[in-house]
């Protein structure tokens, strides 16, 4: 049990990393983009403004929690 | 235009994996050469050898396998995965020319990592040195990781598993032989810029493949690569600005002088 955690935790830290909002963020960006695109609606945009918002929120998170 | 946007999509997926995959094997490297220079060399490149083992036989198995989903799926998969993973990169090198994150630096990393392979006690001189071997094969191993994801997910994305593979290759042996003639760690690789850019590449990629598979056409087809390059460039010279004035403003008066 102890060694199946660990190895769960890796792999948790090698693809979300120290912030799952930008994980989540992500995640809700390709599924606006999935939604929009498949009702032939303009979705090229959502991915690079969820990418800044994402890692704008992340920053700030991460800078005001660090000081 | 569609051929010098595949050109450049070709040039950009190269740059990106020969540039991720020298930055972690300089680190990979640093562990070795620390081990090896305290405690004898055969041990930690049996480690070294038997990481390199594990690590093609996971190109080997995920390349074809992950070749087997459609590929908008594929792309979902492989976009998805490379935005979160290169998001962490990015993320990591905006707070590190910010200040915020202490910049890496492969001398302190190398004199820890003597310091301790030298307070740890020896087996028997003739036999394998295990701390060595584990630490060589651990150190090999992880850093490979991140390579070997990069390789398997833009080879498998573009069904160019062995190109991608080639420009990791030739970035790990430029490093191997560049550490073999100095026998010192690389400080002179300029890492954070190196780990900067590969995480806007990683990103810019990661918007790409993840759009399309999601079912985005493209304005331009791939030479929107280039504009979502550029976006996320100015994005994070803003972001690194915004933060060096935020921590300047934060620091008491007279400490930044």
């Amino acid at each position: 049990m102890t060694y199946l955690r660990a190895f769960a935790a890796f792999w948790w830290d090698f693809i979300v990393g120290d912030d799952w909002r930008v994980a989540a963020g992500v995640a809700a960006g390709l599924a606006i983009t999935a939604f929009l695109a498949h009702r032939d609606l303009a979705a090229w945009w959502v991915l690079p403004t969820t990418v800044a918002l994402v890692l704008t929120v992340s920053l700030r998170h991460s800078t005001r929690r660090d000081g | 235009m569609p051929t010098i946007g595949v050109v450049t999509h070709d040039l950009l997926l190269f740059l990106a994996t020969f540039l991720a995959s020298g930055v972690e094997a300089v680190e990979a490297l640093t562990i070795v050469l620390a081990v090896g220079v305290v405690r004898g060399w055969r041990s930690p490149l049996i480690g070294v050898a038997a990481a390199a083992v594990v690590l093609a036989v996971i190109v080997a198995v995920l390349g074809p396998a992950l070749r087997l989903l459609p590929i908008d799926t594929l792309r979902l998969v492989v976009g998805a995965l490379l935005l979160v993973f290169g998001l962490q990169w990015l993320r990591k090198a905006i707070l590190r020319s910010s200040g915020y994150k202490a910049l890496h630096d492969e001398g302190a990393a190398f004199a820890a990592e003597r310091e301790q392979a030298t307070r740890v006690g020896r087996g028997a001189p003739t036999g394998m040195d295990w701390y060595s071997f584990t630490v060589a094969f651990k150190g090999v191993l992880l850093e490979g990781l991140e390579i070997v994801f990069i390789v398997v997910t833009f080879g498998a994305a573009q069904a160019r598993v062995a190109f991608a593979a080639a420009a990791a290759l030739t970035a790990v042996a430029l490093v191997v032989v560049a550490g073999i003639a100095v026998r010192s760690p690389l400080e002179r690789v300029p890492e954070n810029t190196i780990k900067f850019a590969v995480g806007l590449l990683l990103t810019s990629f990661g918007i790409f493949w993840g759009g399309e598979g999601a079912g985005v056409n493209w304005p331009g087809s791939e030479a929107a690569i280039l504009a979502i390059l550029a976006f996320l460039s100015l994005l994070s010279f803003a972001l690194v600005r915004q933060l060096r004035r935020q921590r300047h403003a934060a620091l008491p008066a007279g400490a930044g002088a």
